[in-house]
């Protein structure tokens, strides 16, 4: 008996090693463009057809500002996703209240569009809006980019918002308004610090969804100025020189080094307020 | 107390609450100083989001289609007179085997995604809630890398001269160096790379929300693993299964951006075709017509899975 339990014991520790070991082989499936790409930051050849040695020769050359066009598409980038970001979280934000709090009769046409942005390819949204932009006679550029981005946005800020919503938030509200704040007052002061950590996580995902972002940046872009991923796009052909990869390092480096803050912030006001 | 109200006793509640509004007697559906009020809020949230959904989802969407409808202008854009023209290029063989690839290389995707997908999600599920959602974090961090730099790494990891080549030529197991670049191969590895975590997300949610005493009660009644796993485990995380299908299968049948990286322009998807409509040849109404193709897959994979769950319940965060 005793032995049975001990090969069903070793059995399973196999087992366990096994699941182990898969994860850590998909793992490393996810991890090794990130890895590649930091690689070929430090490459000492003039186009990534072969490692050629270290070097941070591109790291100089990107901060020595000679390569603007590299970083016009970042100034670029990053102002349509800060933008973007703002949008869509307003917007997202009160729509995410709303949809939960409200009863009106196209509300189920408006949850279905919601998911449209969400599930249809981008590429068809896109290549929608791009007709009816032309034949409607509105310029592409900045404004069009934005519009495409908000379009995805929201949906996702909306999603995020309703999942943070539960039966606390309205008796919370119900509490405020009887301690006599009006609506505003018990939007303002009750109901979105409550729902803070969503607000700041779909903030997060609508910044991240923006900047990465490809079909919409190409499709509804003006001729003169493209973001970043467009540029690498269109660099492709020609071959990526190191100084990308050098710039989309530090990009990931700076996002790494938010989350962790954003973290060790949020440990920091949980201790606190257990002290309290 | 309040709890054993009787219908009289709300009944002339009512009545007090109608007295303040003048003494007057009002019918509970009249719209009652009360009930005009609240429209203001309702329209200052849920106004701006309907009006944007309509206004860049829904009336593009409808115009797409129309579009498709119509014929090809002799210097490219539109024509407005009526055609299903457009429809039988797509069904021309040149068109119609892109179509067939497309959908046989996103099928692909979609069945290796839930291949190797469904063992990740389950191995995370499994974990303490604290390490699930730390492991997670790190299925989510590598997205934060530029898309396209992430594809051009892998490029670089299977070029001619890069890591993946020099060990195959190192250990002799090919003499020559493998061309993988501009490869069907290379795109479905990419395409793969980039689904997998969608896949397991939704999956992950719904194993997470199994419940232990149901596999116990399976294992008490004399069922074995594989018959457990078959007739309990499977069905119940069917939705989760069948959102992992949809997050990956639609997106991956429109890319371009994949095919453009991986595919070096050499190999060409519906994504693709579309786009270029929009680009040197013009053809506006064919672009319109593909793009309504991929809207009326979407929409019957989304029938589908509306006939068991509802969209609320698909896990896109």
């Amino acid at each position: 008996m005793a032995e049975k339990d001990n090969r069903r014991v070793r059995k399973k520790r196999r087992l366990s090693v096994l699941a182990d070991l898969y994860a850590v082989l998909m793992y490393t499936l996810f991890y090794i463009p990130v890895a590649v790409m930091v690689a070929f930051s430090f490459n000492d050849a003039k186009r990534n057809y072969s490692w050629e040695g270290f070097t941070t020769q591109w790291y100089r050359k990107l901060f020595s500002f000679t390569n603007t066009t590299l970083w016009d598409a970042l100034i670029y980038s990053l102002v349509i996703a800060v933008l973007a970001t703002v949008i869509s979280t307003v917007v997202g934000v009160l729509g995410g209240i709303g949809l939960k709090k409200f009863e009106f009769r196209t509300k189920k046409f408006i949850n279905m569009m919601i998911y449209v942005p969400i599930i249809v390819p981008e590429i068809v949204l896109a290549v929608a809006m791009l007709i009816i932009f032309i034949t409607v006679g509105i310029r592409m550029g900045l404004g069009t980019i934005l519009v495409g981005h908000c379009t995805f946005c929201i949906p996702y800020a909306v999603v995020t918002i309703k999942g943070r919503i539960s039966g606390d938030n309205e008796t919370l509200e119900e509490a405020s308004m009887d301690l006599g704040a009006n609506r505003f007052q018990t939007f303002v002061r009750v109901t979105i610090p409550s729902i803070m950590p969503g607000i700041v996580s779909s903030a997060f995902l609508c910044f991240t969804l923006s900047i990465d972002d490809v079909v919409m940046s190409n499709m509804l872009a003006g001729a003169s100025q493209s973001t970043l991923p467009v540029l690498i796009l269109s660099l492709n052909r020609t071959g990526i020189s190191g100084d990308v990869n050098a710039l989309t390092t530090i990009m990931i480096c700076v996002m790494v080094l938010g989350l962790v803050l954003q973290s060790l912030v949020r440990r920091l006001v949980a201790r606190r307020r257990t002290a309290e | 107390m309040d709890d054993n109200r009787t219908p009289k006793a709300q009944s002339s509640d009512q009545k007090k609450q109608n007295d303040q509004y003048g003494g007057r007697w009002l019918p509970e559906k009249s719209s009652s100083p009360a009930r005009k009020k609240s429209r203001l809020p309702l329209l200052a949230q849920a106004g701006p989001v309907s009006l944007w959904m309509v206004l860049f989802v829904t009336l593009p969407l409808l115009f797409i289609i129309y579009v498709s409808f119509m014929t090809r202008g002799t210097f490219g854009g539109i024509e407005y007179r009526f055609s299903v023209g457009s429809y039988e290029t797509i069904m021309d063989p040149m068109y119609f085997t892109v179509i067939l690839k497309s959908f046989r290389v996103a099928a692909v995707t979609t069945g290796l995604c839930l291949l190797f997908g469904y063992p990740l999600a389950y191995y995370i599920a499994r974990k303490p809630q604290e390490t699930a959602s730390r492991l997670i974090m790190l299925l989510m961090i590598p997205f934060w890398t530029n898309g396209m730099m992430r594809l051009n790494a892998w490029m670089l990891f299977f070029q001619v001269n890069g890591p993946v080549n020099y060990l195959l030529t190192h250990f002799g197991l090919t003499e020559k160096p493998v061309m993988f670049l501009y490869t069907d191969w290379l795109v479905n590895v990419g395409l793969f790379t980039n689904m997998l975590p969608f896949a397991v997300l939704p999956m992950y949610s719904s194993i997470e929300k199994l419940q232990k005493s149901l596999l116990e009660a399976s294992f008490d009644l004399g069922a074995g693993p594989a018959k457990t796993f078959l007739k309990i485990t499977l069905p119940l995380t069917f939705p989760g299964i069948f959102s992992a299908i949809i997050l990956t299968f639609i997106p991956a049948l429109g890319t371009y951006t994949v095919t453009d990286m991986l595919g070096g322009g050499k190999v060409l998807y519906i994504g693709n075709i579309i786009k270029n409509q929009f680009g040197a040849i013009r053809n506006w109404p064919l672009g319109a017509a593909l793009s309504v193709l991929l809207l009326v897959i979407t929409a019957l994979l989304i029938f589908l899975y509306s006939r068991f769950a509802g969209l609320e319940d698909m896990e896109v965060v």
